[in-house]
């Protein structure tokens, strides 16, 4: 069964097709080839297609599209601009914040929400927010730097 | 621009790509025409295949082809035994499965769905056999036979070349180590220490699954995009499974997201190669997590270990026998049982040995490269066992460690020489960082039912020797660089070393430096991104490539300029002349007389079973490390907490200190996972964690609240500036650290991995009883 939704993605309107049970990390990376967001575990735990939905971050393999009917989505390619990155963009690249990058999406954007929700968050509380995020790289320590020090500057 | 250099952190080439979420794995990628691959997997540990019907399953609409033994067995243009070691595999099951989720059928169809929906109607009559599920039923006289026979391979790797199955039984292979005099030593012994260890299988669970594009042209040209850390390998397997000269197999590697071991050697490439071969279109397979843990695992292992002791600590004697339960096939298990019997005496001096080291098969996922390579095996039961002597005649665990470890110029155990080794540099640095010295005092912070402990381990581990890197450069008529490499960029940082020591052999600056994609199409030939080798290996082919370029450009100045070329020198990029200096640039122009041209440089390097010496070399260079931690365990109900862990890896020369650092903690925090939580568990033969929610990782949460990364430096003089390979180095002393600081905190020794608070619950209820 396919059903039409309406969302803003990275604040540009699409009105797409959808199958029912289409995810929405299916519809961002086949559909609008933004394939920032990965699948990594498919079952809500390691924060690999983590998207941001109303501001809100969101296991994407988990969702179904047609539940995003009407709301924003933001991916990883919707953060900053041409000439300007993110904050988290330049500190997870200065401190070293990744290493083969599939994890890093989702990290950005779940420490960007944490950001948004609260500006001014302790360490227990940023590792508590991230803790839904896994990073078998291991770059938990340079990850917690560079988020410390996006706080710090803010 | 910022000049390239060595010693200083760039910020890593890779990087900007991957933070704007812009870089191509290879599932975000697409080929025109392109089918969607799916694997009907064995439900059973061990079956014979008495029937497969296709026919049902080819119907399905959108269904463009359904792979069965049938293809494989039948076309004079495959052979279907394949495997790094030995041919033990097959691209589909042929006579039986081995294992569950042995491949048994494939379909390319136009769209997932109905790929999924042919897979239920392959309709397959199996006759259950009786499985052997773990090393002990697999090595009892009479176990049921996980292979009747193994084909061997007409050429294989020089350094497994005497390894062969042993007919009749599951044992895979039997590395033997004897050196001295065994019963003489135990003799002298004035203490024989004998302990069992063991460790479960346990999975790399990089966050990308493995996944391939293959297409296959008419007149038989194969192209695979593959997720692979050995692109070389992989084109050289195709090219035997389908028939073809290498030169007609290309395989494009894009950015991997990890590899940590589980990427080496073909997985899912020739099945892909299979289905688009018989669909005659492209297809693309990409693996869900549950696959990837039937695809490949690590090594669970039993190790027993008997050790002589004189009373002062000296080591004298030392008979080991390990297990590794290889699964269903040898994969490289061979190599890892070779490296896990070398290291079996660990980095110390012991003058008698007897080591024998089996890779066994069982009906259960294949076990292959993981990160620390057989030597995370044995150094969980070197490194605990040390301990327990320390332990049992009242000696420093560091004091001990030093007595018998290897200093500068002591022979190893294969007899040759071992040089550059910052081994006890590396003891001192983690007993430093984690304050051994004060570890007494720090136990006066104890509180009500909280023991505080510290505990550290050492490690000695070997790269892959003999092994091939070749680079090319080319230098631009800008005097920008492009890097040829098949050095695969899992994530270590191998593109920004690169062009780091490519860039300050010319003194020019980074941002006018291209590292190439892996493409064997283009880059000469490299063994493999595996064995912490590339910075050793193709960071000096890098290096010999630039000073090849170097010397062209010393010539055409000596021709073109008429300057003799002992008075030519380089500096900062520029040609410097008794008078005057040179941009790259117009001497390229000199001689090509206009803006064009290119020069091309090449470096090859190639270790050999012997050094420049001509000593016998088992390694072109040797890993040495330490690890320390303190914990903190509760009495009363067994659980403890990683408050601090310290690494020290002899780095060689830190080329990227930052890029060592992300290496020593994230090898760090892998070994955390692997001694306080993985492990994979099985109930008859099936998986009963393939989830990355039942398989437990590390995660920020798990981190304690310091970790140190320190690289100590004993520069190694055929590294590329004296550097050496560092990727798996810190993970290997992380379990027995862990394990030796629970001891010194309450008492209680853990000899099978995981750690977890029941098992430490347990022994602490049996030492109350005593
Ligand atoms: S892929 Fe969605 S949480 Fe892991
Ligand atoms: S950088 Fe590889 S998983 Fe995080």
């Amino acid at each position: 069964m396919r059903k039409a939704i309406t969302l803003t993605v990275n604040g540009r309107e699409r009105g797409v097709e959808v199958e029912a049970r289409t995810t929405l990390l299916d519809l961002v990376r086949e559909q609008f080839g933004l394939t920032g967001a990965k699948l990594g575990c498919d079952i809500q735990v390691c924060g690999a297609c983590t998207l941001l939905v109303d501001g809100k971050p969101v296991s994407a393999c988990s969702m179904l599209a047609v539940d995003a009917d009407g709301c924003a989505v933001e991916t990883i390619e919707g953060l900053g601009s041409k000439d300007k990155l993110h904050p988290l963009q330049e500190a997870f690249m200065e401190f070293g914040a990744l290493q083969c990058g599939y994890c890093t999406s989702g990290f950005i954007l779940t420490a960007k929400a944490l950001l948004a929700e609260n500006p001014q968050p302790s360490d227990a509380q940023i590792r508590d927010y991230l803790a839904g995020n896994f990073c078998r790289c291991g770059c938990y320590q340079e990850i917690m730097q560079a988020v410390k020090n996006v706080v710090g500057e803010s | 621009m910022e000049l390239a250099d060595i010693g200083k952190t760039f910020r890593r080439l890779d990087y900007l790509t991957k933070v704007t979420g812009r870089a191509q794995y290879l599932a975000d990628m697409n080929v025109p025409g392109m089918l969607h691959g799916k694997i009907l997997r064995s439900p059973y540990p061990h079956a014979r295949i008495l029937r497969i019907d296709a026919s049902k399953a080819e119907k399905v609409p959108g269904v463009m082809a359904v792979l069965t033994r049938d293809d494989i067995l039948h076309d004079e243009g495959i052979e279907p035994f394949y495997g790094p070691v030995f041919k033990d595999q097959t691209i589909v099951a042929t006579e039986k499965v081995r294992h569950v989720g042995d491949p048994v059928a494939a379909v390319a169809a136009l769209t997932i769905d109905a790929a999924e929906a042919a897979l239920k109607l392959i309709e397959v009559d199996y006759q259950e056999l009786p499985a052997v599920l773990n090393i002990d039923q697999a090595i009892k006289p009479g176990a049921m036979l996980v292979h009747e026979s193994v084909k061997l391979p007409t050429s294989g790797f020089a350094d497994l070349a005497e390894i062969k199955p042993i007919d009749g039984t599951n044992l895979c292979t039997h590395f033997r180590l004897n050196r001295g005099d065994i019963d003489k030593g135990f003799a002298e012994a004035d203490r024989i220490f004998e302990d069992t260890f063991t460790l479960p299988a346990t999975q790399h669970c990089f966050l990308e699954t493995h996944a391939c594009i293959a297409s296959v042209e008419p007149g038989g040209r194969i192209t695979v995009w593959a997720t692979t850390q050995n692109p070389f390998v992989v084109r050289t397997q195709l090219a035997n499974i389908f028939k073809v000269p290498v030169a007609k197999v290309r395989v494009i590697v894009p950015y991997l997201g990890g590899g940590y071991g589980g990427k080496v050697y073909p997985k899912v490439e020739p099945i892909t190669v299979a289905l688009s071969q018989k669909a005659g279109r492209p297809v693309r397979l990409v693996l869900s997590r549950e696959e990837v843990f039937y695809t490949i695992t690590k090594h669970a292992a039993v190790i027993r270990m008997k050790t002589g002791v004189k009373n002062d600590g000296t080591l004298v004697a030392r008979e080991c026998e390990i297990h590794l339960d290889t699964g269903a096939y040898a994969e490289i298990g061979p190599r890892v049982a070779k490296k896990s019997g070398y290291t079996a005496a660990g980095p110390y001096k012991i003058p008698n040995l007897k080591i024998d080291s089996y890779s066994v098969y069982t009906n259960k996922p294949p076990a292959g490269a993981f990160r620390g390579f057989g030597v995370s095996q044995s150094a969980w039961a070197v490194e605990s066992q040390m301990d327990i002597i320390a332990a049992a005649l009242n000696i420093d665990p560091v004091e001990l460690r030093k007595q018998n470890g290897y200093n500068e110029g002591d022979k190893f155990v294969t007899e040759e020489t071992l040089r550059a080794i910052g081994l006890k540099e590396c003891i001192d640095q983690v007993a430093k960082s984690i304050g051994w010295e004060t570890r007494d005092e720090d136990r006066e912070q104890n509180r009500s039912s909280i023991r505080r402990g510290k505990g550290l381990a050492c490690m000695i581990k070997a790269t892959i020797t003999p092994s091939i890197s070749c680079a090319v450069v080319k230098l631009n008529e800008d005097a920008s660089l492009s890097i040829y490499s098949g050095t695969v960029e899992m994530g270590q940082g191998s593109e920004t070393v690169l062009a780091q020591i490519a860039g300050k052999e010319l003194g020019i600056p980074m941002p006018t430096i291209q590292v190439l994609g892996v493409d064997t199409d283009v880059v000469p030939y490299d063994l493999t991104t595996s064995s912490s080798r590339s910075t050793f290996h193709m960071g000096k082919a890098v290096q010999l490539a630039a000073q090849h370029i170097k010397r062209q450009l010393k010539e055409i100045v000596a021709s073109e300029y008429g300057v003799p070329e002992d008075k030519i020198d380089f500096a900062d990029g520029k040609i410097r002349l008794p008078e005057s200096q040179l941009d790259y640039s117009e001497v390229m122009f000199k001689r090509f007389g206009m803006q064009g041209g290119t020069l091309v440089g090449e470096g090859q390097v190639k270790t050999s079973t012997k050094d420049e010496f001509g000593e016998k070399s088992t390694s072109a260079f040797w890993f040495l490390a330490a690890g320390a931690a303190e914990v903190e365990v509760d009495l009363d109900t067994g659980k403890f907490k990683l408050l601090k862990y310290a690494s020290a890896v002899d780095v060689g020369k830190a080329l990227n200190p930052l890029g060592c650092q992300q290496q020593l903690a994230g090898a760090a925090i892998t070994g955390m996972g692997q001694a306080m939580f993985e492990e994979i568990a099985y109930d008859n033969g099936q998986l009963i964690n393939p989830n990355l929610v039942d398989y437990v990782l590390p995660a920020l949460g798990d981190m304690p609240a310091v970790i140190d990364s320190i690289a100590v430096e004993f520069p190694d003089r055929n590294g590329p500036f004296g550097a050496k390979g560092i990727g798996e180095s810190a993970l290997i002393p992380v379990a027995p650290a862990i394990a030796n600081a629970i001891y010194d905190a309450v008492g209680v020794r853990i000899k099978d991995l995981p750690i977890k608070a029941e098992k430490i619950f347990v022994a602490l209820a049996d030492l109350d009883r005593q």
